[in-house]
């Protein structure tokens, strides 16, 4: 793969590569201090997904997840400090300590959640990329979801009807060869994910998802597809996890020298070793950055220690929305700073002007 | 005031709601072309497009799902159920998507989306196409029920549901689509929480909601001609439950007869009577009774299924029961 990267943009994804790296290093660690209880699934490994997919597309595509969300949320900017809040089910985390590890949610950013059963995203997104079709804006959704979920109900379901209703929804699979415990291909008949696009009348691609420059280069050909031509793509993105399905996992079920293996192929010295090739950056601006990220975590866990827990008061808000009731922004209620928040076109404005079906399709016949 | 049937009412809710507001649309099995598995959405793919009265493959889950993400970023879909018995495929995007996203993001979204279509018993369609579910949504927090029995409810409740910022279950009925009722002309909006005294009476309450209540006006009509004036209290909403109601008419008459067509292991009358037992024990002087669907699964034969469904004569006997007119 050649440089035709900015030389910004490729140390844009160094930094937030290694941001999410040290971030769920320091959430593990935090994890074993008893501050984060609960499931905690990390992204260690599969950095360069996500960090490749959301540089590739426009900050105010829809996004969104499994549980596997830390990352995602960081891809997207969220305050880290809000972030490892959330994991210590803290009152200035993103969702004020009330989903944590696997629901996060930093809608200023666009980036509209993590899920907690296996696929239960995957229609969720059809629905949004139905919502930009129907008002007619280009906005495109990215769906992840992990290998396992292309053997939920959910995805079939949902790719035929994307398929057919050329939903702009941008489907990547994160294939980290495991659904917790189970190896993909034991289980499936299919093993090559991707394959089973065309079953829908789609594109399906293959990526290796240790390179980030490769899921670059790939992500903006789909969604450049996905936006112009308003139909649904699916990424397979091969990649791995080097921790267990989550904190309560020893990982019995691969040996040591897989792991090793993929150890060797680990995404961010990689990149880092591109970019010095390329001379892109010297050694020493590298470095720069990783001692900014360092401080930006270190920031996040004390940001978190401090937050106090939430309020008893909060069991009874956030269940119903009451007549005239704001949504709440976080980063408003936590930091005090005014956000951007995204707003659509009241019924009043909207003039919907798609045909789902050829006019002539949804006619009756007479006669 | 003109007089028309359920599914007509429900057919004017939505072409008003379509017509007042571009973001509600109806998504569901053969609400386009075919005008709907019971007529509820005639001549709505005409006037609206395709776009607004979608016409989905079989796939409840997938449907569903879809729905909800599009409320999730604006937009206000109306999903029809052919049957409440094919949203057991779709539960988990009711119940783990669309009644938690208020919570799971601390505030940040809102999930305005109706999902509605006929429960209970429809005739002769044995035990896979015979359910009701009422105890089984309005269990969950995060999400409204309701379940009107007259045309003008349910125009009214199905205006507000649309209008309201959450997730709202709408219980219909397949044999409730062709009763008739006056429904007002106008703007119509029958509050979501707000039961209706739908007979006065001073003797004893029952307390129903949906195609029951057609069984307690036959069985009150009865039991007036022997001199027992019973009230009838429609709940119309499940969640929220119009507790206040239930105690008002319970202080007035002193005596309860709930009137479910659900099993009775668990049911929604069960909540109903420990809001009696717990704020108006008091004011009883009876043990509150109920009357519910036999605690079998529903069978095709039609000795067996009239059987099996409460009718007047069982809830004139609790009446009676909870009056000591007669032995139990």
């Amino acid at each position: 793969m050649g440089s035709a990267i900015p030389r910004e943009k490729l140390l844009t994804m160094y930094r937030k590569m290694v941001l999410i790296r040290r971030f769920e290093e320091r959430a593990g660690q935090q994890y074993g201090l008893g501050k984060i209880a609960g499931f905690c699934h990390l992204y260690i490994g599969q950095e360069a997904v996500v960090v490749g997919a959301v540089e590739a597309t426009r900050p105010d595509d829809f996004m969104l997840t499994g549980y596997r969300d830390h990352g995602h949320a960081l891809a997207r900017d969220a305050h880290a400090g809000m972030v490892m809040a959330e994991l210590f089910g803290r009152t200035g985390g993103y969702s004020k300590g009330k989903g944590g590890s696997m629901h996060l949610f930093d809608i200023e950013h666009y980036f509209y959640g993590g899920y907690g059963i296996v696929g239960g995203q995957i229609p969720l997104a059809a629905g949004m990329a139905f919502a930009s079709r129907y008002r007619n804006d280009d906005r495109i959704t990215l769906c992840f979801f992990g290998d396992a979920a292309a053997n939920q109900g959910s995805f079939h379901e949902t790719l035929n009807m994307a398929s057919k209703w050329k939903l702009p929804v941008l489907y990547i699979c994160e294939n980290n060869r495991y659904g917790m415990g189970t190896a993909f291909e034991r289980v499936s008949a299919e093993s090559e994910i991707y394959k089973r696009a065309p079953a829908y009348d789609m594109r399906g691609e293959v990526v290796d998802g240790m390179d980030v420059r490769e899921v670059y280069e790939l992500i903006k050909d789909c969604a450049g597809e996905v936006r112009s031509k308003k139909k649904p793509v699916l990424v397979e993105a091969r990649t791995y996890r080097y921790r267990g399905h989550s904190m309560a996992d020893p990982a019995t079920y691969r040996t040591k020298g897989e792991v090793e293996q993929y150890r060797h192929n680990d995404p961010i010295p990689k990149l880092r070793e591109q970019i010095l090739k390329d001379k892109s950056a010297g050694e020493q601006e590298l470095d720069r950055i990783d001692a900014e990220v360092k401080k930006v975590v270190d920031e996040a866990i004390r940001f978190a220690d401090q937050s106090p827990e939430p309020s008893l008061d909060e069991l009874w808000v956030d269940t119903i929305v009451e007549p005239g009731e704001p949504d709440v922004r976080p980063r408003e209620r936590v930091l005090g700073v005014q956000v951007d928040w995204p707003s659509f076109p009241s019924g009043q404005e909207l003039k919907v002007t798609w045909e789902l079906e050829p006019k002539e399709k949804a006619t009756k016949k007479t006669g | 005031m003109a007089e028309m049937m359920y599914r007509e009412a429900l057919n004017q809710a939505l072409a008003e709601e379509m017509a007042r507001d571009a973001n509600v649309l109806l998504m569901g099995e053969e609400v386009g072309l075919y005008d709907g598995a019971f007529k509820v959405s005639n001549g709505l793919l005409t006037r609206f497009g395709s776009a607004r009265v979608v016409d989905t493959p079989i796939s409840e889950l997938g449907f569903c799902g879809i729905g909800v993400g599009a409320a999730m970023v604006g937009l206000r879909p109306v999903v029809e159920l052919m049957t409440w018995n094919f949203a057991l495929l779709a539960i988990d995007q009711i119940l783990n998507n669309a009644a938690k996203l208020r919570h799971m993001s601390g505030g940040q979204l809102r999930c305005p989306i109706v999902f509605r279509g006929p429960a209970g018993a429809g005739g002769r369609l044995s035990s896979q196409h015979s359910q009701e579910f009422d105890v089984v949504y309005s269990h969950f927090p995060g999400i409204k029920v309701v379940a009107p029995a007259t045309p003008r409810d349910a125009k009214g409740l199905l205006k507000s549901a649309i209008r309201d910022d959450n997730p709202v279950v709408m219980f219909e009925g397949e044999r409730l689509y062709a009763i008739k009722g006056e429904v007002p002309d106008g703007e119509l909006l029958v509050p979501i929480g707000k039961a209706e005294v739908k007979r006065e009476g001073r003797d004893v309450s029952i307390i129903t909601w949906s195609r029951m209540y057609y069984f307690c006006e036959q069985a009150a009509a009865e039991l007036e001609k022997e001199g027992i004036r019973a009230e009838i209290l429609d709940l119309r909403s499940l969640r929220p439950m119009d507790e206040e109601a239930i105690l008002n008419t319970v202080k007035k008459t002193n005596r309860a007869v709930v009137v479910e067509e659900g099993w009775p292991h668990g049911g929604f009358g069960a909540q109903v009577v420990d809001t009696i037992q717990s704020k108006a024990f008091d004011y009883l002087d009876a043990p509150v009774r109920r009357v519910t669907g036999l605690d079998v699964n529903m069978s095709y034969a039609a000795n067996l299924e009239n059987a099996i469904q409460p009718d007047a004569p069982r809830i004139i006997q609790a009446v009676k029961n909870v009056m000591y007119r007669e032995e139990a």
